[in-house]
């Protein structure tokens, strides 16, 4: 077995203690590249462990006990890393997935075991259970193969194989043709096609990367009509007066951010003009930006005013948001409720009041579940996001590297070796081949042949 | 058998065809010791192009040129017949580069018959087989002909070409024929049919044949062939001369509105064709069907042979009735007064399906029946020869008691079109081409020989001259490879000159001669002026050492993606296995594998509806096997 694998190997849930399990030839060399200790996991022996950190970018993920296995002294047979470190399912997930980044593959389920029972290291019954565990695995590759068509993001992966496949049909057409005319196939338009598909790919790598949002932070935006109260919630979580808060409606007119921990998360709020209807040119300016915020954020704070009725404008706000990730907050709970709630069925909501505070204390719970951070508790489904996120960060890997090459003047028959891989690590996620694929679009598309 | 008053005679291989996949079926098992008969309907059909006299073209010229490393004739034969040689692809990297003649028609055909009559080991008849015969095991023990004549034999391999029930359409018009008007060969199906064999139906079509006086070249483009000359075979030496040119035109809206308007006259679109036509290979008013909104199609106009009138019109390959095509070549410039000598035709004939075949080209369920050429489902002179001596060989193997020779995909593109035919099987004519192949830098024409010889030399078709040859090639090459790389050379003038004419910076510090080539724009032979100490090496060699570095990166990925193909590949799988009774397989997988029964994990790694997981299952399955049978836990 050439590959490293990884994954979590404790169940995942907020539990004291998680195990990360790498195995492989390159496992202590990854472990060298993540881990920081009084020494090299590499100049460790066998069966030995040491406290340390977890570091990406100079940063501390976490405080771990390392334990390295040589083979053929190990469960697989083969050098074998394991780090364990604090219980929850975020902290597993980071480490697991800094280990892919240096290398190592996402393992299926039953494939520690597989290697084991293949080097000899299992004996036949032990081995009977693990095959149901790896057929029970190949057909939810298959379903998630299938769903990816349906996905938002499996959509997004989909349209860009598409597109990459046309570009290898271009090529294709343009190399097993060479005597037709052919004026599709020119290839002048590579380093901008290859350009654009970089983008999508890094797009699309960001959307998987959650631990991103916990790093960074979820660009908030508060929105709400004027005077229902986003000012005083953003200093309530806050816990300073930072926006001016007046009783007038349209105080805020230009758009304040502030960075804030609410629970395990980083919010980067924006206060903004309330949305309304407005003939003063600041103030419109201050709306024109509000609309814009809520069009860029990762999450919606919406907030309406329970204490009244609602309005055309709450209306048309509610409307916007639908599509983004957003969370309902009732405000002003303390005084008596007037607002007919059935408008809001179906969504995340809050009674919160902003003055004292009330009711916040659910917040971080409903923003872990929005972004399905504390959700994901299945190791199968950790394992097919880990996987399509590490084939998608493969085939940008391989087609930076095309268009790398190609602008140094290689000749294309080698740059094709690169954009094969990137299609190939595209395809594997929904079970196509990639030279099938580009022989049946030359086909479609070119009219070729005697 | 021998009682038999019908008894004619006994061979140890039988071939049935003299076409390019028959002769060299027919060829190999001679040159490797065994007794040949091969038939034919008509002696004159041997190595017959009822086609373009075409040899080559892209991933074919690589198929050529690994026919002849292997041991094969096509090689040789074009290298002596042809009359137009270019190489396709010039400039865009040495994967693709593809060798491509045009060839005598008639000259090819009697070159490859005398190579036969040569051939002491073959004797040539000209007969139709009608039926294959089998013993009481079910394995293959003769043939007979037409006339009633008995052969006894071990192996035969039917290599039959557009032949097998073959059934010419002409616009409103059809009839049984072979190609060219030959006969068809008419009762063989049956008696495949009733050994087991799967038949099926494929079309295939050619463009009509004009007189030379009627074409007003003057206002053609022409195509010349390139000023220096490679040859297909690695043995072929001396001068080699281009004898003639090919001319280019287009068509445009007349000729495609006549088309449009008779329609309903051709056979396909009044559906009168059921056979299955290749999607390269269109037909002119499939062309203009499907791709409408293309305001033209290029033509090829290009000679049949030195000592004929004819012209073979490239691209225009159609079924439309005579008149029709009379009237659409008419619109066509410099064929305003063209003369139609051969119409063009369509021709439906039977195939099996490749999918019954072991990586041998032998039938899986019956023993030394072989399948090559057309008949498996491919389509073209190449890939038809390529597939005849994997055929040839492999019966020779069996019969001498010696291990099969199966060629993997990254040994060459005769690897990768066989794995394709018997392993992802068909659904239109098959033609080999460059995207087909996933080690494409690997496989490359120039390498034919390093890849295959060695295996052409084991299986006893190469000489231990030329292998030896190859050995000291292989020497030298990496003997230059070894200087450039430790050659360290200091900036100069001349050098730096050299690198700034090329489009590449030049060098402040000293390097060497290796690094230099890894850059894309810097050629071996530019570092002339600074390489003070190169020796004196032939072209063939300092070609490889040059692509060796300069795709040194590739090469590597490549290499490493061959070894896990060739680790699962290891891994065997027997024809008896029972796929429903292994745990875990998932029940699309355990019917697909019981269906085609692979040789092993990675070829059942190729077929579709078999996943990543289904092969884990099938490696622990093995492992457990493996323990049982050794008796241990």
């Amino acid at each position: 077995m050439s590959t490293t694998i990884a994954a979590i190997s404790t169940p995942v849930y907020q539990g004291g203690l998680a195990v990360i399990r790498m195995s492989g030839e390159d496992s202590i060399r990854i472990a060298d590249n993540i881990f920081v200790g009084k020494t090299a996991p590499s100049s460790m022996a066998g069966y030995t462990c040491q406290y340390g950190k977890i570091v990406r970018e100079g940063r501390t993920l976490d405080d771990v006990i390392l334990t390295v296995f040589r083979g053929p002294h190990s469960y697989t047979g083969e050098d074998t890393v394991e780090v364990s470190c604090h219980g929850g399912v975020y902290l597993a997930r980071e480490i697991l997935k800094l280990m892919i980044e240096e290398g190592a593959e996402p393992a299926p389920a039953g494939e520690f075991t597989k290697r084991a029972f293949l080097s000899g290291k299992l004996s036949l019954t032990q081995a009977e259970g693990v095959l149901d565990i790896i057929s029970a695995n190949g057909e939810r590759e298959l379903v998630s193969a299938r769903a990816m068509r349906d996905g938002n993001l499996g959509k997004n992966i989909h349209a860009v194989a598409d597109d990459m496949v046309k570009i290898s049909g271009n090529l294709a057409a343009w190399s097993d043709y060479p005597d037709e005319d052919i004026p599709d196939a020119d290839t002048s338009h590579l380093a901008e096609d290859l350009s654009d598909i970089i983008n999508r790919l890094e797009h699309i790598l960001s959307s998987y990367d959650k631990g991103k949002i916990l790093r960074q932070g979820i660009d908030t935006a508060i929105v709400g009509r004027p005077n229902v109260g986003k000012s005083t919630l953003m200093n309530q979580l806050l816990g300073y007066k930072r926006s001016i808060v007046t009783e007038n409606a349209g105080t805020t007119r230009d758009v304040i951010e502030e960075s804030v921990r609410v629970g395990d998360f980083v919010l980067k709020l924006s206060d903004t003009a309330g949305i309304r209807d407005t003939q003063d040119p600041i103030e419109c300016i201050g709306v024109d930006l509000a609309t814009q915020k809520l069009e860029n954020a990762e999450l919606v704070l919406a907030v309406f005013d329970s204490s009244e009725e609602l309005t055309e404008t709450d209306l048309e706000i509610l409307e916007k948001i639908r599509n983004k990730p957003h969370i309902v907050l009732l405000n002003k709970s303390d005084l008596p409720e007037k607002l007919d709630s059935k408008y809001f069925s179906g969504e995340n909501i809050l009674s919160v009041s902003a003055n004292s505070g009330l009711g916040l204390e659910k917040l971080p719970e409903m923003i872990a579940e929005l972004f399905k951070l504390g959700g994901s508790t299945d190791t199968a489904e950790i394992y097919i996001n880990e996987r399509q996120r590490s084939q998608v960060s493969k085939s940008l890997g391989f087609v930076r590297l095309a268009l790398q090459e190609y602008e140094s003047g290689m000749t294309l028959d080698a740059v094709t070796v690169y954009l094969d891989e990137a299609l190939g690590a595209l395809l594997e996620l929904t079970g196509e081949r990639a030279t099938e694929a580009v022989v049946n679009d030359l086909f479609e598309r070119f009219c070729v042949g005697k | 058998m021998e009682s038999n008053a019908n008894f004619m005679g006994k061979f140890d291989i039988v071939v049935i065809g003299g076409g390019h996949a028959g002769i060299e079926a027919a060829l190999a098992p001679a040159r490797m010791g065994l007794k040949v008969g091969i038939f034919t309907i008509t002696l004159d059909g041997i190595a017959n192009m009822p086609c373009n006299p075409s040899i080559g073209g892209t991933a074919k010229g690589n198929l050529v040129r690994e026919i002849d490393a292997l041991g094969g004739e096509m090689g040789k034969a074009a290298d002596a017949t042809f009359i137009q040689s270019r190489v396709l692809n010039l400039g865009k990297g040495p994967a693709v580069h593809s060798l491509r003649v045009q060839a005598d028609r008639v000259k090819y055909h009697i070159y490859m018959k005398q190579v036969l009559e040569a051939e002491p080991n073959v004797e040539i008849k000209q007969a139709e087989i009608t039926e294959i015969l089998v013993d009481d095991s079910g394995a293959v023990s003769g043939v007979r002909t037409k006339l009633g004549g008995v052969y006894d034999c071990r192996a035969v391999i039917v290599a039959t070409g557009t032949y097998l029930g073959g059934k010419i359409h002409v616009g409103e018009s059809n009839y049984e024929s072979g190609p060219d008007a030959t006969l068809p060969a008419k009762a063989l199906t049956l008696s495949l049919k009733s050994l087991g064999i799967t038949i099926r139906r494929f079309k295939t079509g050619t463009p009509a044949r004009v007189h030379k006086r009627s074409i007003d070249f003057s206002v053609l483009e022409k195509q010349d062939g390139d000023e220096h000359i490679i040859p297909f075979s690695f043995e072929t030496k001396g001068e080699l001369r281009n004898q003639v040119s090919c001319y280019i035109s287009y068509t445009n809206s007349e000729t495609h509105r006549i088309i449009r308007e008779n329609l309903d006259r051709s056979p396909l679109y009044a559906g009168r064709i059921e056979g299955v036509g290749p999607r390269y290979c269109p037909s002119i008013e499939d062309k203009i069907v499907r791709f409408s909104d293309k305001p033209r199609h290029q033509l090829f106009i290009e000679p049949m042979g030195l000592d004929t009138d004819e012209y073979y019109l490239q691209g225009m390959s159609s079924s439309l009735p005579e008149d029709v095509q009379l009237k659409f070549l008419r619109t066509i410039k410099g064929l305003e007064h063209v003369e139609i000598m051969r119409p063009a035709y369509a021709i439906e004939y039977d195939c099996c399906d490749p999918t019954e075949l072991l990586p041998t080209l032998e039938f899986r369920e019956r023993p030394g029946l072989y399948g090559a050429g057309q008949f498996n489902g491919s389509s073209g002179y190449e890939e038809a020869a390529a597939q005849g001596l994997v055929a040839g060989i492999n019966a020779a193997l069996k019969l001498q008691g010696r291990e099969p020779m199966i060629l993997d995909r990254a040994s060459s593109y005769i690897g990768t079109l066989v794995d394709d035919l018997v392993t992802k099987g068909v659904t239109d004519p098959y033609r080999m081409m460059t995207s087909r192949s996933e080690y494409r830098i690997l496989l490359r024409e120039d390498n034919a020989d390093e890849r295959l010889t060695p295996i052409g030399h084991e299986v006893g078709l190469i000489s231990d001259e030329r292998y030896e040859r190859l050995l000291q090639k292989e020497e030298l090459i990496k003997n230059e490879v070894e200087r450039l790389e430790h050659t360290n050379i200091a900036p100069s003038e001349a050098l730096n000159n050299y690198l700034k004419e090329s489009g590449t910076e030049p060098i402040s510090n000293g390097t060497t001669l290796a690094k230099l080539i890894r850059r894309p724009q810097v050629k071996y032979s530019g570092l002339v002026v600074a390489d003070k100490a190169r020796p004196d090496l032939p072209e063939e060699v300092t070609v490889q050492a040059e692509l060796r570095i300069k795709y040194e990166g590739y090469i590597n990925i490549q290499l490493k993606q061959v070894e896990d193909m060739r680790k699962l590949e290891a891994k065997k799988l027997s024809p008896d296995t029972d796929y429903s009774k292994i745990q875990g397989l998932r029940l699309e997988a355990a019917e697909k594998l019981q269906k085609r029964k692979p040789l092993s994990v990675g070829q059942a790694s190729r077929i579709s509806g078999v996943n990543p997981a289904d092969i884990s299952v099938l490696l622990i399955w093995l492992e457990k096997k493996r323990r049982e049978e050794n008796g241990s836990n």
